[in-house]
């Protein structure tokens, strides 16, 4: 059995609900998981599962919603992609009590995204100046960099 | 009698001679000793990832080679890969194997670089002019074999832009040749030579609890005993095919991070000669799609600091949807306040140097030749070309009068 199909199986083993939730790519693993089955889901795949290695956070702008995507990494083999959707303006907890480096990502989804984290220690903004406003996030889809007056180089 | 229990916080950067690169340190210092750090980025933000959803993905390539003028093939080879693989494109095998030999090029003149700023910034300019002067034989190497010295532009989606002749290959094994033997010595020279190993012994220490905890890469974490190579862990391009070993230390300060990058110099010598002999002659490219059809996949690559990862989300037109770069300093930049804790404020720039922090360089002329128009300027033709140019514009560069101020 390859390493994708035992950490689908031990998944959907724990988490029952994440049948059907759960594709393989090449030996990349994706789950989608809804907000409630978050962090017990993430908890368990960097606590007992060995994925130990946080490689980034992207967030993503798709539309009423944000969506985080949490690309963990084993010390040998694949990735696991967790996929959470959060609508905007709601919060989402912080995974910097799993892993504290982290922190840059997620600031990193307030000031582009305007994510709310919730439990983010205090901490300088990453990565807009000082004086940016704080309600102007430009990752948003809706963010035109020409109608803010930005001109192309 | 100075107040030891007193706090004093100096603020380093972002501008900072010791630094090529904007951040800003607020320091609390101890007397001498550094009592806590905050590390503020983001001087560099230039909004690629938005820049990237508005062009187009060949456009981005070029773009996402920018991110940082050593890795640039780090960069564009961790895009095209992701890219490739939503498209379903099967790189020939050729392709694999010179995007590993472009990439382990890049890795020596990365590493060399590193080992002179940090001769540089513990005094030893000496070991800077050496090892400047031997990474000349690997920059005219990728200049002569893409045409640039850095921002090699070698990657396209599906392959790569230029072959590789059997007359490159012979001059590729005798710079791997020459500098093999330069590193030798240089192994040598930092295990041998006392005051070097006495200056970065215990600097910027790193546990391997903390390299693990704070999610530190590369070089920096497998100097704290962190054995993590994506080269061999989630094996891309020819990597799976080749053979070498992970290097990884257990001293966890600047002189492991020393260490570790000269062994990995040394590996790299012999994956290039590999390279070099399991090299499959075909095609170097497959025919791409100009849109690239729905779908997501994550690339991770072995920069020279660590992983590169990159996350690309394609909704089937010719630009993607979201494009999210994670470079390695980012990572290590995490690690730094940890190293700096409790050491001395003179240290803080060899230890900030020992993770490698990025900044870019380098403007040269080259002759190139390939299948487009040549044509070679000396410098003089340079100059009137310059000169012609700005006339067409209506700017007469020999009537500009330098306002003096006194200073000649």
């Amino acid at each position: 059995m390859s390493d994708v199909e035992t950490v689908m199986r031990e998944l959907i083993a724990k988490f029952p609900a994440l049948s059907g939730h759960i594709t393989a790519q090449r030996d990349r693993v994706w789950v989608d998981v809804d907000r409630q089955a978050f962090m017990p889901v993430f908890e368990h795949l960097a606590r007992q599962m060995g994925f130990t290695n946080l490689l980034m956070i992207t967030g993503l702008d798709v539309g009423a919603d944000l969506e985080f995507i949490y690309h963990l990494a084993r010390s040998r083999g694949g990735i696991t992609n967790v996929k959470v959707r959060c609508p905007k303006g709601e919060s989402h907890p912080t995974i910097t009590g799993i892993f504290p480096g982290g922190h840059i990502y997620e600031r990193e989804m307030i000031d582009l995204l305007g994510a709310k984290i919730e439990g983010l220690p205090e901490g300088s903004r990453y990565p807009l100046p000082d004086n940016w406003p704080k309600d102007e996030h430009p990752l948003l889809k809706d963010w035109k960099p020409r109608e803010k007056g930005v001109e192309d180089a | 009698m100075p107040n030891k229990d007193k706090i004093v916080r100096v603020p380093i950067g972002p501008q900072h001679p010791a630094l090529k690169e904007p951040e800003n340190f607020m320091v609390d210092l101890r007397g001498e000793k550094i009592s806590s750090v905050a590390i503020r980025l983001g001087y560099n933000h230039r909004g690629i990832e938005k820049g990237c959803e508005e062009r187009t993905y060949v456009q981005d390539i070029y773009l996402l080679e920018r991110v940082c003028g050593i890795c640039s093939h780090s960069h564009s080879t961790a895009f095209v890969q992701a890219v490739e693989e939503i498209a379903g494109l099967e790189v020939p095998a050729r392709a694999k194997y010179i995007r590993v030999l472009i990439g382990e090029l890049e890795r020596i003149h990365s590493h060399l670089l590193w080992l002179g700023v940090a001769g540089h910034e513990i005094g030893f300019d000496t070991l800077l002019m050496y090892v400047w002067r031997d990474r000349e034989l690997v920059m005219d190497l990728l200049a002569e074999l893409t045409g640039n010295r850095v921002h090699y532009a070698m990657n396209v989606i599906g392959g790569v832009k230029r072959d590789v002749t059997k007359d490159q290959f012979v001059r590729i094994a005798s710079v791997v040749d020459a500098l093999e033997e330069r590193t030798k010595y240089y192994i040598e020279l930092a295990m041998t030579e006392e005051t070097l190993a006495q200056r970065l012994s215990n600097v910027g220490y790193l546990s391997h609890e903390d390299a693990v905890r704070l999610g530190t890469i590369g070089p920096t974490g497998r100097a704290s005993g962190v054995d993590r190579d994506t080269r061999r862990d989630d094996p891309y391009a020819a990597y799976a095919e080749l053979e070498f070993q992970v290097i990884t230390d257990t001293h966890c300060d600047v002189f492991g991070r020393t260490l570790v990058r000269l062994g990995e110099l040394m590996q790299t010598y012999s994956i290039i000669r590999q390279v070099l002999k399991q090299m499959p002659d075909g095609a170097i490219t497959v025919k791409a799609p100009l849109r690239i059809p729905a779908g997501e996949a994550v690339s991770r690559y072995e920069a020279p600091r660590g992983e590169d990862t990159h996350f690309v989300r394609a909704n089937g037109t010719d630009k993607p949807e979201r494009v999210k770069v994670r470079a390695p300093t980012l990572a290590n930049l995490q690690s730094v306040a940890k190293m700096l804790e409790d050491g001395y404020l003179a240290d803080l720039p060899i230890v900030v140097a020992a993770i490698d922090p990025c900044f870019s360089c380098t403007d040269r002329m080259i002759a190139v030749r390939g299948i487009a128009e040549e044509k070679t300027m000396n410098w003089e033709e340079l100059v009137q070309h310059g000169v012609r140019w700005y006339r067409e514009r209506g700017i007469d560069p020999a009537r500009i009068v330098m306002r003096g101020d006194g200073l000649a």
